[in-house]
Order: C-alpha cells, then structure tokens, then sequence
C-alpha cells in the first residue's frame, strides 16, 4: 500500500521484514577443525605450536582452529617463496604462468558456492553479497590477470617489464577472499612469488584458496599463505630478504609499515582507509540516489575503505533525501548472513562493534541527532542497526574520522564550490560520488574532488580492470586494471 | 671624462636572494652563507634558508596548486616553453655563473643547452603524457569508466646538488609539466645559478608560488622537507642512506610518496623521461553508469 505525502510516496515497509527465511546451507561448504600453514606447497605446522580460533561473528560459535605463524614459519615461508622465484617462477615461460593463473580462477568459480558459504560464516557478510559480489569478482580477477602475464612488453611504453622478487602481501577482514585475489593475481601475472598473511578473523577461505593453489599444481613456494595476527604481519614486514610489501588495512598501521621498511629498499603499495564523501545535487534523481547512498554505506555493513560514510546534501532537497533514507533504512534486514534476503549481516568482530558504538555514542555526545532503523536483531552475535546522523558539524569526529561501520554522518550545502572544499577537507583520498542529472557539473566534481576512484551517478562499483586506491592518506600504488601492475614491477630501459 | 668614468665604473653586485610565491624575499632567519669556488674565492652571500621559509614556500605552493592543476595541459606547455626562450636569452648569464662555480667553458655551454632542451622536452610532454598513461576499462558491468593520471599535489624536491642547473631543471620540469606546485632546494655549494633561474621562472608567465626555490643547508632543511603535513611528496637526488632513511620515515607521517633518483645520470639521455612525470602523478578512475534502455542490439 501507498499513500502520498510530501510529493513522493512513502512505501509501507511493515511486512517487508516478514519474508520467509531463505537460509543457504551450511552443508555445500567444507571446514577442516583445525588450519596449518600453507608453505611450500604443503600445510605445516606451525612451529610456534600455537593455534587460535576462528568464529563467526554472527552466532560467535567457533568454526575451527586457525595455526599462529612465528618468525620462524615466517623465514621459512619466505625461503620458500625465494626458492621458487629463483628456480621456477621467474624462468617460466609467461605463457605457462598464464596458464597458472588462469586455472586458479577456474577452479574458484568451480568452488564459488563453497567460497561463499565460508565467506559469509567467517566474516558476517550477507550470503547475497559473497555470492554475487566477492567470489566471482575474486575469480574474475585471476582471469583478468592471468591474461597480462605474457603481454607485460605491451604495457608500459618503452621499458622492460622486470620482476621484484618475493611479495609479502598483508591483507584485511572486510573482503578476505576478494583482497586475496587483489594482491596474488597481478603479482603472480608479473612473475613474482608471493607470502600472503590473510587477517586473523578471516583466514578461512584463503586457507581453501591454499586448497585449490594446491589442487592447481602451481609449483610448491610460489605461494605460500601463513596464517596469524599482528605480530606474524610485522615479521613479514621486517623479513630481510622480502622485496615488495602490499597492505591493505588501516591508515595508522600503513604509516607504521611506511615506517618499518624506511631504512630498506622494499617497494610498498598501501591501500588505507577513507572517509569518502558521496554528494546529491537537487537536479539528481532521488530515488536513485538515495540507493545509491545506501549501498555505499550499508554494503558490506560498512566494512569498506571506500564507502561513502559521510554525505552533502544540497540544501533545496535535504529534508526530501533524508525522509527517504530514513524510509529505506527501516527496509532493510538485518541479521543471520546465511539468509539469501539479508541486506546487512553480522558486525566482522566484538572489536569493531566496540569501536562503531564508541563512535555512535560519540556522535550523539558532539551533538549530532541520530537516527536508527527500528529493527531487531538477533540477540547472539554482533550486530549493528543502520544509523544516520543529521545536525553533523565538518569538525565532528563521525565527519572526520573512518568508522568503518554502518554510520552515515550527513551535512548539507548550497554551492558547488563549498561541497568541493567539505569533501576534500580531509586527510583521506580514496573515493567519492556525485549525483546529479547535469554532465558539466559532474566533469567539474570528478576533476576537482581530489579521491583514486570516484562514482558519478553511482557508487561501490568494482572491476578487475578498473584501478583502485587512494590519494593522501589514502595510501599510494593501484590495485587492478593496467595500472595495477605498476606495483610488481621494475623498469629498465630498452 | 666620461670614458674615465666608465673604466673606473664599480661593478653592481647580485643578491642572491629565495624565491616564494613569485616573490624575491631574503630569508626571515636574516642568516646568510657565503658561496665559494674550489680555489675558496667568495662568490656571493646567499640565503642561509630555515624553517619558517620552507613553510612559507608550502603556503605558496599549496595556493597555487588549483590554478596550476587546472590549467590547460596545452598552457602548462606553453610557459615551459617560455621558460626555455627565456633561459636561452640568458645563456651567457648561467655560463658565466657555471664558470665562477668551477666548471670550463665548454661544460657550462653544455650544460646549460641540456637544460633549455630538456625544458622543451618537458614542455611537449605536457599535454601527452596523459595520453600514453591512462586508460578506458571495459568493466563487464554497464558503466564507462576511464582512468587518469592526475598531479600528486605540492612536492618538496631536494635538487642534486651537484649537477647545480641541470639538476634541478631536471627536477622542476617533470614536477611542474605534471600539474604540480614544488619547493625545491638548490645545490648548497652551487647556489648561484638556481637562484638565477628563479628569474628566468618569474619572466615566464608561471605563476608565483607554482615553483619556489630556496637555499641553504641541506642536512637542515631535509626534515622539515620530509615531515611537513601539507606536502605530498618528496623527492631526494643524493645517495646518503641515513638521509634516504629518514625521509621515509618523516613521510609515513602522512603518507607521502617518496622518490629517490640516487641512480639517475641527469646528463644522458635517460635523465628524461615521461616515467619522471608519472612518479609524481595520481591515477583517478570514474565511474559512470551507461543506459541500456531499448535493449542491446544496435539500432542501424
């Protein structure tokens, strides 16, 4: 039913949360009990002995045991992966390393269902968006790297195309079978080995790509996955005979990477946090916009570097795209991720719902008025309601610092400079959106906000061959596309 | 009695003074060194530069980055190519200065053409680079999306210091040719012929604040090239390891990129190349989505 009000309808939602479960299976997936090391070709055992659990956050069971690298599985994984870049990677025919590669990504998309189902019990994610969204594009983007590899000549203009070595990759929660892909794909299709340390609360399903790696027949050392927290990433770091480092993750452990490896010649990409703006003129189209809002930052439930967690609403329309958001927040459902109609799961972990209340609360302490879908929520696991926050000041901390949840801070503005200015008052440069009917202002937003990707008309969009990564704070070096392969290269003259 | 004059005349001497903001200011510490050949012959007081200096430089170069990134790529060409005009009608001046700090004649000569070649080098590459580096990427889902190479921003550049001129027109033309705004340190024990060219840049339709050279120690002024929040870039051209360190260590503080040409032979062809361009760009992809009302199938 629909009634009018204001000049648009406002849908009646109340039995949208009333859809019958749809709940994919747990039983297409595989989880071993207990996790080693993939190092060399084989799963070790850690020589710290050690092991930690692994839970899913939406019902804080435990899904298995995940193996804790030391120093020493980390000298061991690195040897490995020098072993086999000097012997087999780096003299293989590109083509066959194609080859490679290619399998790999054929090989996920046999085992996408799996991938999802344990993507979505480790991580909290909707099964919708692991389904559609991080298995296929992880696939999608062996495919596309698998291709470069014997075509690097045709890359970059006048130079030679050189391996670095060994990489070692440190990846997040957000995205772990997706970031996995991200970072072994262009580095493999460039002909270097790899040690890759997935975080410690998702280390499921790169643990099942060590799986298929092996499956794959790809020769022992050239990737070698090691499991474990901070400490094991920090060996990879400061690992003497490591090449490349490529991170993803935090802006405060990107500046403390920067750091470490000041003093070495190691080559550093680093894809770090965001704060984008996402912005609707008054000649935008409403409802698409207001979706457009909404995916960029309840996508994910807002564990996303580039999601668009503050938004500038042109003044003409504030009240209008507010009720809406407000309206749509109250659609969305929240809860068990293996549910097929989930829009928003589970919280990645009890840390980071700390740290997103801690930031609601801090809101409402800076005087900002908050607004929350009136859903449930399951009473086990961690969960977080989508919130907006309106009567937000540029100074506020919700404004300025990354969240990384389901919290949307919105402002207003009157012209086109002012919302250039607020959206770039920021140390972070990773994304941004504009909305707006008009080409020419679109042009001028896109040229002048100062961010690595920016969505017009649209928003959280991701390809294989499209670059990503940041300005500023935001990091340095991109991930995919021809320029993504800048970041495992070295180039000589001819 | 005129022509007694004439030969009695005194001659004017040059302060050698820092260039912000399109401007000729003595640094505001009042401390000055003094310029010397290898025989120790006092060449000239130059500007013993300091703290307060190198963050006014930054105001100015942050100021002036949105004009100059907004610029026409086919403009920014163009004052490259006034500024080698320029330093071609000036040549005997830099040969002179070159000379007084111990090189022969014919290296001078030489080096200073290098210089007014390679600024029309950069001067074509303004509007082509971005040709040769970006990209459209057929994403599979129905959006237009292309990539492009943008200027990092305001770049801190310590110039080699002993290449004195080629160095650091080496240095200046990929920085500015890019879109960026600089500050740029001179070779300490060559100063002269920076501070010269700092003229050549005023008289060449750049605008104030887009390049701003200053001189003086380089152990001093290295920190606050590396650690200042408002800089996004440094660039280094010597090889001193504890120097490279620190740098890139004082970057982390806001992630600045940091380049390191400790390899480079600015004399030889290959102290010039887009890929100088291309260390200080950014790389921006948009988005788009594409319509796909009336179905696939093309219409004629």
């Amino acid at each position: 039913m629909a009634t009018k009000k204001n000049n648009t309808i406002k849908l009646k939602f109340d039995s949208a949360r009333n859809l019958a479960p749809a709940p994919e299976s747990k039983s297409a997936a595989k989880i071993d009990p207990q996790y080693d090391l993939f190092i060399n070709g084989k799963f070790e055992k850690p020589q710290s002995k050690k092991y930690f659990a692994t839970i899913n956050p939406a019902t804080e069971e435990k899904l298995s045991m995940i193996a804790e690298a030391n120093t020493a599985d980390v000298n061991k994984a690195v040897t490995a992966a020098r072993t086999a870049y000097d012997k087999t990677w780096k003299k293989m025919p590109p083509a066959e390393r194609a080859k490679y590669i290619y399998r790999i990504a054929r090989m996920i998309q046999e085992r996408a269902r799996e991938f999802a189902i344990i993507e979505t019990l480790d991580g909290g994610k909707p099964i919708r968006e692991s389904r559609d969204f991080d298995v296929p594009t992880a696939a999608n983007h062996f495919f596309y790297y698998a291709g470069w590899a014997d075509k690097l000549e045709y890359a970059f203009p006048n130079r030679r195309a050189t391996p670095l070595g060994v990489a070692g990759q440190i990846i997040p929660w957000n995205f772990p079978l997706l970031m996995a892909a991200w970072k072994i794909a262009p580095a493999l299709a460039c002909g270097n080995t790899v040690v890759l340390k997935p975080a410690e609360s998702t280390s499921l399903t790169a643990l099942k790509l060590a799986e298929i790696i092996q499956e794959a027949d790809l020769p022992p050392g050239v990737v070698n996955i090691i499991t474990g927290a901070g400490a094991t990433g920090a060996a990879i770091v400061n690992h003497a005979d490591i090449n490349k480092i490529a991170f993803t993750g935090s802006t405060e452990v990107g500046k403390i990477i920067q750091r470490a490896i000041a003093g070495t010649n190691k080559k550093a990409t680093l894809e770090l946090g965001g704060k984008a703006a996402n912005i609707i003129f008054d000649d935008a189209p409403l409802d698409q916009a207001v979706e457009g809002v909404i995916n960029g930052i309840f996508f994910n439930q807002g564990h996303v570097c580039c999601a668009g967690s503050r938004l500038y609403v042109q003044e003409s329309v504030f009240k209008e795209v507010v009720r809406k958001l407000k309206d749509r927040l109250e659609t969305l459902i929240v809860g068990d991720p293996m549910d097929k109609n989930t829009d928003i799961g589970a919280i990645n972990s009890k840390a980071q719902l700390d740290i997103i209340n801690k930031y609601i609360k801090i809101g409402q302490q800076e005087g900002a008025e908050m607004y929350q879908s009136s859903c449930a929520i399951p009473w086990k696991g961690f969960y977080c309601r989508p919130t907006i926050f309106t009567n937000v000041a540029q100074s506020n901390r919700i404004a300025q610092e990354e969240i990384f949840g389901p919290v949307l801070a919105i402002q207003s503005f009157r012209t086109d400079d002012e919302v250039i200015e607020k959206a770039n008052n920021t140390p972070y440069g990773l994304s941004a959106g504009v909305w707006t009917d008009k080409g020419s202002k679109i042009f001028n937003l896109t040229t002048k906000l100062r961010a690595g990707v920016i969505w017009a008309n649209t928003f959280n969009k991701f390809d294989p061959t499209s670059p990503f990564g940041g300005y500023k704070e935001s990091g340095y070096g991109r991930e995919g596309g021809l320029h993504g392969l800048s970041a495992y290269i070295n180039l000589t003259t001819l | 009695m005129a022509k007694t004059l004439v030969k009695k005349r005194l001659e004017v001497l040059k302060t050698y003074k820092i260039y912000i903001g399109g401007q000729f200011p003595r640094t505001e510490s009042g401390r000055y060194y003094i310029a010397t050949n290898k025989k120790g012959e006092n060449l000239a007081n130059v500007c013993l530069g300091s703290r307060k200096d190198f963050r006014d430089a930054a105001v100015s170069a942050r100021n002036a980055f949105g004009g100059w990134s907004g610029r026409a790529a086919f403009n920014r060409g163009q004052i490259l190519y006034r500024i080698a005009e320029m330093l071609e009608g000036r040549k005997a001046q830099f040969i002179d200065e070159l000379i007084k700090q111990d090189s022969t004649k014919a290296q001078a000569e030489n080096e200073v053409n290098l210089c007014i070649d390679r600024l029309i080098y950069y001067s074509g590459w303004c509007d082509k680079f971005q040709q040769l580096f970006s990209s459209v990427n057929p994403v599979a889902s129905s959006h237009f999306n292309f990539s492009v190479p943008e200027p990092t921003g305001v770049v801190a550049a310590i110039a080699p210091q002993n290449d004195s001129l080629l160095g650091l027109v080496s240095v200046i033309a990929p920085i500015i040719a890019g879109g960026n705004t600089g500050i740029i340190l001179a070779s300490a024990s060559k100063p002269l012929c920076a501070v010269t060219f700092a003229e050549v840049l005023n008289s060449s339709d750049l605008p104030g604040g887009v390049v701003n050279i200053l001189t003086g120690k380089v152990a001093e002024l290295v920190p606050f090239f590396a650690d200042h929040m408002d800089v996004n870039a440094t660039v280094y051209c010597e090889t001193d390891a504890a120097t490279q360190k620190m740098i890139k260590e004082k970057a982390s503080l806001n992630v600045k990129r940091v380049v390191l040409y400790d390899k480079v032979k600015w004399a030889s062809s290959s102290g010039q190349s887009p890929y100088f361009i291309m260390d200080l760009q950014e790389i921006k992809t948009t988005w788009h989505p594409i319509e796909n009302i009336g179905g696939t199938k093309a219409g004629y």
